[in-house]
């Protein structure tokens, strides 16, 4: 987003046609506003944001992303690294490699929650190699019925799917490294781990920084894999942001609502993504 | 210690790969064996029977055929509108001066920054007024001014960077503007263009829950729908459900094989957008 950095006078004009639709939309929030009554909603005023924070299901949600993010963005950021850093090099093993590695990215959200749903059905794979080929535990495990357990699911597949988007970008950064700096580090007697803690990782801090924004952002808008796999059951309590904003918004129609926590949800990402910002400037 | 080191680094490399791709496998596996041994436990590692069954219900009778039409329509009408559309904003911004110039440049790239959940409700309002609701259009329209300021952000810096001395020796030849677009900018632009052809029609294609919200006629779903309202209703069909995902699958996995360098070049530039 750097390079859309805007001079002085169109700051101006950039607010006024970004904040002036949002504002507009943000209207609907101060309704109680329903498909059934699009003509007579009646002005609430903070009344739907007061039954957001009230909302016990809305904090649950927040709960849901924040293990969702705990588990899904380190586990793509490693992952993601440790396959760049063995595989930066141009032999046909490498190649091989990656390209096994990038097939979950292009399988569609939709078709990997299907693939994660058949995998943890009970007499599903993931049980079979659990109960009869490993014996980590004596009977099979409801995934999808505990909250906890469901949610470590969906992360799973959130690291599944983005672990190769992390390697290709870390291998694009990791060529920038200058080959002398490794070669200097060799002289010195500098371990495979010293050498990654003192050269590569400080080489590609910006690169590092820009795959944590972007993998948080999409912490917080998975959607997909949550209203396929668990439906935000049992009970919400795997219910999601997205996925309640989109309950309320076209199962229950209650639009003025629905805006409300939409609202609420985006300003939690800029807020986190400017508290990174500030952090990362900082150090 | 050199080759345990290896030795160490391969095994987890390819335990990696297996989880990667096993998967894919599994699903390829189910979609492959016949119905009747799906529910045996323990699930079937390799299949021990091959059919093709599943395949020929999922496009005949469920209808894949008619919901790939859908899906490769939506796309189609999508791409060409964005091409259309975003290449020449990209043109007019990169070589004509005009009044509102940087005006409407900013709005363009304010959209780029609006983070799209807030916008599914207003747009939802939108396409029921326009009484697009339920209708192709309603995900053409939408898919289209989602991708614009996007793409339309990428070809300019593009085209910025194709030398002004090329225009000045058009212009000698008498050709017009349109004529500098179309014979000199397009073909020299395609280093940028596919990337994000590619990743604009892999976004469409995906696509999931705007298409969810606004179509209702089970003819009208595109694949990804399609998918998700069959999985649905029929959970134990898997074989069905997998033979549907691989036949949804394919194209990318074609486009992937046959551009993978632009493939990656499209989702790496893709994540800019955010």
């Amino acid at each position: 987003m750097g390079r859309l950095s805007v001079s002085g006078s169109r700051f101006y004009l950039f607010c006024v046609f970004l904040v002036y639709p949002l504002l507009h939309n943000w209207v609907y929030s101060f309704f109680d506003f329903k498909l059934s009554n699009l003509n007579e909603a009646s002005f609430v005023g903070l009344d739907n944001y007061r039954r957001v924070f009230q909302d016990p299901v809305f904090w649950i949600s927040v709960r849901n992303i924040l293990i969702y993010g705990v588990i899904s963005v380190p586990g793509q950021m490693i992952l993601g690294f440790a396959a760049a850093y063995a595989l930066n090099r141009a032999d046909l093993w490498s190649k091989l490699f990656r390209t096994l590695y990038f097939l979950p990215v292009i399988t569609s959200w939709v078709v990997a929650s299907l693939i994660f749903t058949f995998i943890v059905t009970d007499q599903g794979l993931l049980n079979y190699l659990i109960v009869d080929v490993f014996h980590l535990a004596d009977e099979r495990i409801g995934w999808l019925s505990d909250p906890w357990k469901a949610m470590i699911v969906l992360s799973m597949l959130g690291i599944w799917k983005g672990v190769g988007w992390a390697m290709v970008i870390y291998l694009a950064a990791l060529q920038g490294v200058p080959k002398d700096l490794y070669e200097s580090a060799d002289l010195d007697g500098c371990g495979p781990l010293q050498r990654i803690w003192h050269i590569t990782l400080p080489s590609i801090r910006s690169t590092n920084f820009f795959i944590q924004i972007m993998l948080i952002i999409g912490a917080f808008n998975v959607f997909t894999s949550v209203f396929l796999i668990t439906k935000g059951g049992p009970l919400h309590q795997t219910e999601v942001m997205l996925t309640w904003m989109y309950q309320k918004a076209f199962t229950e129609y209650d639009l003025g609502y629905a805006s409300a926590l939409s609202y609420v949800f985006a300003l939690l990402i800029a807020l986190l993504t400017a508290i990174q910002f500030k952090w990362n400037r900082s150090n | 210690m050199k080759m345990v080191y290896r030795i160490i680094k391969m095994v987890v490399l390819t335990a990696g790969a297996v989880i990667s791709v096993y998967p894919l496998l599994f699903m390829l596996t189910t979609a492959l064996q016949p119905s009747t041994l799906l529910f045996e436990y323990p699930p079937k590692l390799l299949p021990s029977q091959l059919t093709g069954a599943n395949f020929a219900e999922a496009w005949t009778s469920q209808n894949f055929s008619i919901y790939m039409g859908n899906s490769v329509m939506v796309t189609a009408a999508s791409f060409l509108l964005i091409f259309v559309l975003s290449s020449m904003l990209a043109f007019a911004y990169s070589r004509f001066r005009f009044a509102g110039k940087s005006l409407t440049f900013a709005m363009l790239m304010g959209a780029l920054v609006i983070p799209g959940l807030t916008l599914v409700i207003p747009q939802f309002m939108l396409i029921r007024s326009l009484g697009l609701f339920d209708s192709y259009w309603g995900l053409i329209t939408v898919y289209t001014a989602s991708a614009i300021p996007f793409t339309t952000f990428l070809l300019k810096g593009f085209f910025d960077t194709i030398t002004k001395e090329i225009d000045e020796s058009v212009s000698i030849d008498c050709g017009g503007s349109f004529r500098l677009f179309l014979s000199v900018i397009l073909p020299l632009s395609k280093p940028a263009f596919v990337p994000v052809t590619i990743f604009n029609a892999l976004t469409i294609w995906e696509e999931f829950p705007w298409a969810l919200t606004i179509i209702n006629d089970p003819l009208k779903r595109t694949l990804p729908i399609a998918l998700a309202n069959f999985q649905g209703q029929y959970t134990t069909q898997w074989g069905i459900v997998f033979a549907g995902s691989l036949i949804a699958l394919l194209p990318v996995i074609l486009l992937f094989v046959f551009l993978q360098r632009y493939f990656i070049a499209g989702i790496t530039a893709g994540a800019v957008k955010g």
